[in-house]
């Protein structure tokens, strides 16, 4: 299976979906007004991924802004990664948040609440 | 007399502006008045927090705008650009406002009004609880975030939005939310 690169934009993060590793990772600022097309590539690699998943899969979610549009997107995403994680799977989900960003530390406790996997809430200090 | 597009802009944009635009909102536009408010609030100093909060609020009623604005509005006589909106972001009392202004239908005022009215309404705790809801239920459309963005921008703020609806003609109304970050 091909790893998923994709390079960040002022408008989209950047992606490396390294799948021998089980290291995946989105970085950056996801504020498109169409997210869904942005996201689907990502959702449908996962998709594939999890026919044959490492053994322990980590994910690092380090983004600076998201808007609501990419809320669901990547709610879907997760929601990938948890059906990874129940077919008996080790995933972890890292969500990066800066310093005194509480905005951004809710947002990662409102997906941790939905979503099955087990996250780690990681305060970046300058 | 009715309701008066320049004389409500030129209203607008007398206060300690740091942007005012009406015409075309596009997503070219969306991107400059971003990357313009960033710099603007980065030689000001401002704090991280409020930057970063003002910087998510403009996202979101920027693409509230481009997302719900029509493309053409028939019936309105004035020289419009297509997909019509305004936009303002000025500073008072120590504080941001960021206000937008675009025409909608009459027949979706009282929908819109009621649903600001119910956001404004609810705890913080509620808004969550909404918010979530939402994220979780709620099909994805083709026009973002399926009714998120104003849920959004309340929780962040913690404060109600003011917004005013002034008649325009029989089939158009005139739609004004002014966000307080």
């Amino acid at each position: 299976m091909e790893p998923l690169l994709i390079e960040g934009t002022q408008k989209t993060p950047a992606v490396k979906f390294n799948p021998d590793q089980g290291a995946l990772e989105v970085k950056g600022r996801s504020i498109p007004e169409n997210s869904i097309e942005f996201y689907k590539p990502l959702v449908d690699w996962l998709e594939n991924y999890s026919e044959n998943p490492a053994g322990k899969t980590i994910v690092n979610v380090h983004l600076e802004y998201f808007n609501t549009s990419s809320s669901k997107c990547i709610l879907d995403v997760f929601k990938k990664l948890e059906s990874i994680h129940k077919s008996n799977n080790e995933v972890l989900i890292n969500w990066y948040y800066e310093e005194d960003d509480e905005d951004m530390l809710e947002a990662g406790e409102d997906y941790e609440s939905i979503i099955r996997v087990p996250f780690k809430m990681i305060e970046i200090v300058d | 007399m009715s309701f008066n597009i320049n004389e409500y802009y030129s209203k607008l944009s007398q206060g300690d502006i740091l942007l005012a635009y009406k015409g075309s909102i596009t997503s070219e536009l969306i991107n400059e008045v971003l990357e313009a408010v960033e710099e603007k609030l980065e030689k000001v100093n401002e704090a991280g927090k409020t930057r970063k909060r003002l910087y998510n609020i403009l996202v979101e009623s920027m693409q509230n705008l481009f997302h719900h604005i029509e493309e053409t509005h028939e019936g309105i006589d004035e020289d419009l650009d297509p997909k019509f909106g305004v936009l303002v972001v000025e500073r008072k009392n120590d504080q941001y406002n960021v206000i937008t202004g675009n025409f909608i239908k009459n027949d979706k005022v009282q929908f819109l009004k009621e649903k600001i009215e119910k956001i404004n309404s609810m705890t913080k705790e509620e808004l969550k609880d909404m918010y979530k809801f939402i994220l979780n239920h709620q099909k994805i459309s083709a026009k973002g975030g399926g009714g998120l963005g104003l849920v959004d921008i309340a929780r962040k703020t913690g404060k109600n939005m003011a917004c005013n609806f002034y008649t325009y003609n029989e089939n158009y109304s005139f739609f004004n939310l002014t966000i307080e970050v």
